[in-house]
């Protein structure tokens, strides 16, 4: 028996988001009394695979195939439930993120696992198996009994701190080949930009709304971002307006973020919006209407013109970079 | 070709949720209930490709697990230009017994192109679609913001960190859709409302399986601490406050 985590990697690195996983499956681990292996596909170099030592992780199997460049579901869920099976894993840990979301499900019919997704808390029972998830786009949390032999867990963002243990990790270097009539999808083009902070990677975002106007007025948001090594983000009609882009929309239809901070500026607080950012842990609002539902939302509230405010921010935050 | 598109039945968005049963289900009086929102985008892509004749799309069916209760979300679908719909006649306890009862189907009637959505509104799972390939053993792409066949080939986007990747398959697969998928969902006209009553709804006896997962209850989100207000022209205390009190910046 053993929880195993699936620990993605970006060019070879590690994030928080991995580190976070790994020491929500020791959590996961130390209830189950047994131990953590982590599972990494693709290239990482070993003092990188070492990392994950440090957050309770026992053995890391590292998969380096040429099959698996890219994410195709059916060959990453074939090649995890392959190790699931070798480790005798009875809990298997995804982050319920875009990968997880396309590989857990497919790893749960393979291995007849039930699954328990957005989670955010340590299991709250062990027998039975219950789960704290999400629900509701943020306005419920589930107990959610898992009744199968295997279980598996997508952990939601920024929901479990990091926790460092002694490292005395080995690393096994792993070659498994996959059927290639699992190779189905090819990835003819890939587009990013480079240099913008990924929202959902972001511990600090601000966010514009309706209120602040037209999308001439978003400099001195930019420029507060900037200042905080935040990303920026969005309300629904604004990337609808065109005023930013569709991809920094946040909320039900948009994305679904947890950072630590989230600014949201001219935005009244529609449930839709909030079911994306409740889970941050402070939410500031600033609005010129004190009745907007925003507030009950937030820990820190100005009332007032977000281009009177905005400005006075940004000569603060650069007054304590000095 | 064919589409089958999977609709979940959910509460209105902006429904306060209320429980029932020892807080073991959702209280439903008063609850308006809708086509899950991806369902409706992913629906009515659907309905596009199907438009444009160059794709080759013969038919778009809607296909929902539950029970008599969401008829009417399925004659929306119907009346929103769907041609047919599928209802496999039972309650959804859980993820896997849904995918089931979809792949089942599947197996029996060909479907080329499987929409589901990123996730329903209501249990929040983002799994379904996942299941459902691997029950049919047909690839599955998450995070699907664009659908289009060009010469007879599917080529889709899929999201990733910070960008995007065009992806090429053939069908059969799954496609799991997000946001960008369509621009707005498609309203249904008058017309479409008289000519979904006389559209087919094929009536399906589940199979029997037993559901892995089970959620004994629910609780509302711990209240939030009352919000501490800054007068605006001090709008610099905040960030000493985010600084020194909450320590998040
Ligand atoms: C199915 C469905 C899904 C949806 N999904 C989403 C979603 O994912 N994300 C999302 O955001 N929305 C979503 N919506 C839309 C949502 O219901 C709201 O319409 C939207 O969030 C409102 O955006 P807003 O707050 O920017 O604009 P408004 O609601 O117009 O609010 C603007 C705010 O700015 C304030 N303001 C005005 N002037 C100033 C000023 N000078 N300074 C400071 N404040 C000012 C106003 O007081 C007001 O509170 C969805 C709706 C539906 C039906
Ligand atoms: N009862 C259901 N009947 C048909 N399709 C469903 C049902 N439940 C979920 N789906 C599909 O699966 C998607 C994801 O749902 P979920 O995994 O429950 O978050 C939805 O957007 C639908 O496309």
């Amino acid at each position: 028996m053993s929880v195993l985590v699936y620990t993605e990697n970006w060019d070879g690195k590690f994030k928080k988001l991995s580190f976070e996983l790994v020491s929500y499956a020791a959590g996961v681990a130390k209830l189950l009394n047994t131990t953590v292996a982590a599972v990494s596909i693709g290239r990482v170099e070993e003092n990188e695979l070492k990392k994950l030592g440090n957050y309770g992780a026992v053995k890391i199997i590292s998969v380096n195939n040429d099959q698996l460049v890219s994410l195709d579901s059916q060959a990453y869920a074939s090649v995890i439930s392959e190790i699931s099976v070798k480790e005798g894993a009875s809990v298997i840990v995804f982050a319920n993120n875009n990968t997880g979301k396309a590989v857990a499900p497919r790893v749960s019919v393979r291995l007849k696992a039930g699954v328990g997704s957005g989670v955010s808390r340590l299991p709250l029972n062990v027998d039975p198996f219950t789960v704290y998830k999400r629900t509701y786009s943020g306005n419920a949390f589930a107990h959610v009994i898992i009744k199968s032999a295997v279980k598996i867990i997508t952990l939601a963002q920024n929901s479990f701190d990091l926790i460092e243990t002694a490292n005395n990790a080995t690393i096994e270097i792993l070659n498994i080949s996959v059927d290639p009539s699992l190779l189905k999808t090819s990835v003819k083009d890939v587009q990013k930009q480079s240099g913008k902070i990924v929202l959902t990677d972001a511990d600090i975002v601000v966010s514009g709304g309706r209120g602040m106007k037209s999308a001439d007025n978003w400099s001195p948001l930019i420029e507060l971002a900037t200042l905080l090594g935040a990303a920026t983000a969005c309300s629904r009609p604004v990337s609808d307006e065109g005023w930013r882009p569709h991809d920094e929309h946040t909320g039900q239809t948009g994305k679904i973020i947890a950072p630590n901070l989230y600014i949201a500026v001219g935005i009244s607080g529609a449930t839709q919006h909030l079911a994306g950012i409740s889970s941050s842990k402070y939410i500031v609002a600033i609005n010129s209407d004190k009745d907007a539902p925003v507030f009950e939302a937030a820990q820190y509230g100005i009332v007032g013109d977000a281009m009177k405010v905005l400005p006075k921010l940004v000569a603060a935050v650069k007054e304590i970079k000095k | 070709m064919k589409i089958l598109v999977c609709i979940s039945n959910v509460p209105d968005t902006t429904t306060k949720i209320k429980f029932a049963g020892g807080n073991s289900s959702i209280d439903t009086t008063g609850v308006q209930w809708v086509i899950n929102p991806w369902d409706e985008l992913s629906l009515t892509r659907a309905l596009e490709l199907k438009d444009d004749a160059a794709t080759g799309i013969k038919s778009v069916t809607v296909i929902h697990v539950g029970n008599a209760a969401s008829e009417p979300t399925i004659r929306k679908a119907l009346a929103i230009g769907a041609d047919d719909g599928i209802r496999v006649n039972a309650e959804s306890p859980d993820a896997w017994y849904v995918a089931s009862q979809i792949a089942e189907v599947v197996k029996n009637d060909q479907f080329d192109i499987i929409l589901c959505g990123i996730e329903s509104s209501d249990y929040n799972g983002s799994v379904v679609g996942g299941m459902v390939a691997e029950f049919l053993g047909i690839p599955s792409v998450s995070a699907v913001s664009g659908i289009n066949i060009e010469n007879g080939q599917p080529v889709l986007t899929r999201e990733i960190d910070g960008g995007k990747e065009i992806i090429a398959l053939s069908a059969p697969f799954v496609a799991i859709v997000q946001k960008g998928i369509a621009k707005e969902p498609r309203i249904a006209a008058m017309r479409g409302i008289m000519m979904a009553r006389s559209k087919p709804v094929k009536l399906i006896d589940p199979v029997a399986v037993e559901p892995l997962t089970l959620i004994s209850v629910f609780e509302k989100p711990a209240p939030r601490t009352a919000c501490k207000y800054i007068d605006a022209d001090n709008a610099e205390q905040l960030i000493d406050l985010l600084q020194n009190e909450a320590k998040v910046i």
